[in-house]
């Protein structure tokens, strides 16, 4: 089931990413980068309700926990995927105020503006 | 002896050291360094008789095969004595005629590493080395040839020298590879004196045409002759040593230097007598239609190049000897000529055949060494030149299988030459008319020793040619021909069928030469009937269909349209992805779906139909709260999945991006219908190719565990070395606290960039 939503987000985010309009393209960064991230923690295999807290000294450990390594990863992915968007949706902004467009395919030539 | 090398390269950056108030002598100076290594390899000739080899090898990358390795034998002696000797004069040469350039220091930095790389190649006893020396020969004349880099035809025609070479020589390394692979070794002697019979290895006929691709394009054999005519444009130092001793010889040395490893077969006794005997006559016919003195000499020094060719293939005792003997000629009096032409132009202001003329009366000093070199050029007695040319007509007759058409075309090419000779001396020294720009006077001495010097050799060893049979050309054919030989050179052999093809190969040159007024006119009529295309341009045309086709391709391939890159992308990800999917067979590995409690489902359920909506939603707004709903429902599934700090992140960064769209997202336009239907569709299946590759991956991760996670190694030292019970956060702080740091970094300088994107001004 996760691995299905996986796949849809990945399939929505390719799908915007190829569309000529530049939020789109935003929002298929958006899409990818939650996709990714859910990948790599659901390829960690999941743990209900143990989080990965080791108890204090002398305390009893109990079962198996979550794995906190791909957690670690994918903490740092979203905060990094944050700024990557906050970061291209001010160039769109400033790319459409400058120019007007927002059309990819007019998007061709780095050196006019 | 290896050292001599180091000599000629060191002397290369002595001549950038030399004081200016030293410039006066800077050409003698350095003059002293080949003219020492000369000596000094003069020495070798008694030991090379004694032992035919001397090997010196040091270890460079001895696993490879390749080593510092040197030999030294009559064959490699012969080339070094020559490149020094005459490079000894070339130098005092430059000294004067280089005086009024510019970047002079440049120049003689290029002239000795050309020497250098000249010498390395003669010595080299490994295949590698000597193709490193080999395309050094090709990069340092290439500097030396576009010398003059100012004017355009200049750079056409050192490119054209650089990329004609430079390719053989790459041939000739694929041909070297193959050799050493088929045969186990890349050593010189060991090929040589070895028993490997590459003759009869499979891989032959591809060894040795690669090779002679080599050969073919550095000694300018047809259809690659086209660039030393070209190559007239460097200064005249540089031509008389291109033409003389290196460069186009280095081609002659390889197949020489190979002939016992790679001769006797039909293919070589027919390839190569086949070119060698068509350039001969093209050389010698095309010289006789031009009308630059140097360009005149370019053309009978391609001839030369054929004969020598013809030669080796031809491959009997008789016709290395040949070769070796005309050489020796044609180097001494090669050199000499273009120095002569080179003066000649400095003192008139033209190298129009047209316009010189009678300068015997007032250059008898360049006159008289001009005929001497002249007089071996045409082949007369008593000079070397007779003696090479009597041999030579001697191993033709006797070729085996072709002796009637080498003979036929070794007469009609020695008689163009014959005509050659003649025609030069009476058009530029003896001719009653003078249309040149300067008055001409005798040149300083500095323009005649070294010319002059070549000269009086050709003419002594053509006096006494038993001496040099005896002490170079005889250590050269032993090691030629792989057994011990005894030369004995004569100037004169009697009245024999040879010495009547001599007389009539004199006649003959006297006759055309009386002739010339019917003759040449009729000549260029052919020439330009026939001739029209010219080699160089088809190859300039060539490299222009090159860079059109680069250009073409470019803006095939970087049309600028994003969309077309990431498709091009993602499709290659599907496809590698889905193949390699299909490969391992993914379905195989236990699917276990698993029982998920209800409420998982349900937020599976919302996250699918929000992105749907996302999709299709045509209202911005909508969009951009379903995209929200989409990540919180991420978050739950996190937080149920035992990650709080990620649920937690996820929440605020989710929260975060919503807000600053909504504060975006008016001051963009609304969607518009961009796309049409058939490539939204065309996108879909792509999408739903990757997205089902990653399905599919993520099923085939979750059931696969290849390596034990080092997660217990945190789990198990997170309270007792980071003192956290949050085992994250301990990953995140502690363990990997620096991976922590960088993300803060790359978070600042997306804030830098958003800040400096929304206050630049619109200027």
């Amino acid at each position: 089931m996760l691995s299905i939503i996986t796949g849809v987000l990945y399939t929505a985010g390719v799908y915007l990413l190829l569309r000529r309009s530049l939020v789109k393209l935003i929002l298929g960064i958006i899409f990818l980068s939650n996709a990714t991230n859910l990948l790599i923690f659901i390829s960690a295999g999941m743990t209900e309700g143990k989080p990965a807290f080791v108890a204090k000294e002398g305390a009893e450990q109990t079962g198996q926990m979550a794995d906190p390594l791909p957690q670690a990863l994918v903490l740092t992915a979203i905060v990094i995927g944050f700024g990557i968007v906050a970061f291209t949706l001010a160039l769109n902004y400033k790319y459409h105020k400058q120019t007007g467009t927002y059309d990819l395919d007019q998007v061709k030539e780095t050196d006019k503006v | 002896m290896e050292w001599t090398l180091l000599i000629l390269f060191i002397a290369a950056g002595i001549s950038l050291m030399i004081p200016s108030r030293l410039k006066n002598l800077k050409g003698w100076i350095l003059s002293l360094f080949p003219f020492g290594v000369f000596v000094y390899l003069l020495t070798f000739i008694p030991v090379i008789d004694e032992q035919w080899l001397i090997e010196r090898s040091r270890p460079w990358m001895a696993d490879l095969g390749l080593n510092l390795h040197f030999m030294l034998d009559g064959l490699s002696l012969t080339f070094a004595l020559l490149i020094t000797g005459i490079g000894t004069f070339i130098l005092i040469y430059a000294h004067e005629y280089m005086r009024y350039y510019s970047h002079t220091k440049r120049f003689y930095v290029y002239l000795l590493v050309f020497m250098g790389s000249m010498l390395g190649l003669v010595l080299s006893a490994n295949l590698i080395l000597l193709f490193i020396f080999w395309e050094l020969t090709g990069i340092s004349s290439f500097l030396l040839i576009g010398f003059k880099h100012h004017q355009e035809n200049v750079r056409t025609s050192a490119i054209q020298a650089l990329l004609v070479t430079t390719f053989g020589g790459l041939m000739m390394l694929a041909g070297f590879v193959l050799l050493g692979l088929a045969s186990g070794t890349y050593s010189l002697p060991e090929l040589i004196i070895g028993d490997i019979k590459i003759t009869q290895h499979g891989w032959y006929l591809p060894i040795l045409i690669l090779i002679l691709g080599g050969a073919f394009s550095k000694s300018a054999q047809f259809p690659f002759h086209f660039w030393l005519p070209g190559a007239m444009q460097a200064p005249s130092p540089v031509s008389a040593f291109l033409h003389s001793a290196t460069m186009v010889k280095a081609g002659i040395y390889l197949l020489a230097r190979l002939n016992p490893v790679l001769a006797g077969t039909a293919e070589w006794q027919t390839i190569i007598p086949l070119v060698g005997g068509s350039t001969m006559l093209i050389g010698a016919y095309l010289a006789l239609t031009q009308k630059d003195l140097k360009a005149i000499l370019a053309y009978t020094t391609i001839s030369a190049l054929g004969m020598l060719m013809l030669l080796i293939g031809i491959d009997t005792e008789l016709a290395i000897k040949g070769a070796l003997i005309y050489l020796i000629v044609h180097a001494l009096y090669k050199g000499t000529l273009f120095m002569i032409a080179g003066s000649v132009e400095k003192q008139t202001g033209t190298r129009d055949i047209d316009l010189l003329g009678n300068l015997a009366y007032k250059m008898p000093i360049t006159t008289a060494v001009a005929l001497l070199a002249l007089l071996s050029m045409a082949g007369l007695p008593p000079m070397l030149g007779y003696v090479g040319k009597e041999i030579i007509y001697e191993a033709k007759i006797q070729a085996p299988h072709i002796a009637g058409f080498v003979t036929f075309f070794g007469v009609v090419s020695n008689i163009f030459m014959v005509w050659v000779s003649i025609f030069i001396a009476y058009r530029v020294f003896f001719r009653r008319q003078y249309h040149g720009f300067k008055t001409p006077k005798e040149t300083s001495h500095h323009f005649w020793i070294g010319p002059g010097i070549l000269a009086l050799v050709g003419l002594i060893l053509g006096l006494f040619p038993h001496q040099l049979g005896e002490y170079l050309i005889q250590p050269a054919m032993n090691v030629i021909r792989a057994e011990s030989l005894k030369v004995d050179l004569k100037l004169w052999h009697g009245f024999n069928q040879v010495f009547m093809l001599s007389l009539l190969t004199v006649i003959g040159g006297v006759v055309l030469f009386m002739l010339r007024k019917q003759i040449i006119p009729f000549f260029r009529k052919v020439n330009k009937k026939f001739f029209d295309v010219r080699f160089s341009d088809l190859f300039t045309r060539f490299l222009d269909g090159i860079m059109l086709f680069a250009r073409h391709n470019t803006r095939i391939m970087q049309h600028g349209y994003q969309r077309i890159y990431l498709m091009v992308l993602f499709l290659s990800v599907a496809f590698l992805g889905w193949y390699q999917l299909i490969d391992t067979r993914f379905w195989t590995i236990g699917l276990s779906v698993g029982h998920l409690p209800p409420y998982v489902t349900l937020i599976g359920a919302i996250i699918v139909i929000a992105t749907l909506f996302t999709l299709f939603s045509r209202s911005r707004m909508a969009a951009i709260i379903s995209m929200g709903v989409v990540g919180y429902g991420i978050a739950i599934i996190y937080l149920i999945y035992s990650a709080i700090d990620l649920a937690i992140t996820q929440l605020l960064v989710e929260t975060l991006t919503v807000a600053i769209f909504v504060l975006v997202i008016f001051k963009l336009p609304r969607f518009a219908k961009l796309s049409s239907r058939a490539s939204k569709i065309r996108d879909g299946i792509i999408a739903l190719l990757v997205g089902g590759f990653m399905t599919g991956m993520a099923l085939k991760a979750r059931n696969l565990e290849l390596q034990h996670p080092i997660s217990d190694y945190f789990l198990n030292h997170g309270l007792s070395e980071g003192f956290g019970s949050n085992i994250v956060n301990v990953i995140l702080v502690d363990f990997r606290a620096l991976d922590t740091l960088g993300e803060v970094t790359v978070l600042l300088i997306a804030t830098l960039g958003v800040v400096a994107l929304l206050k630049i001004d619109k200027s």
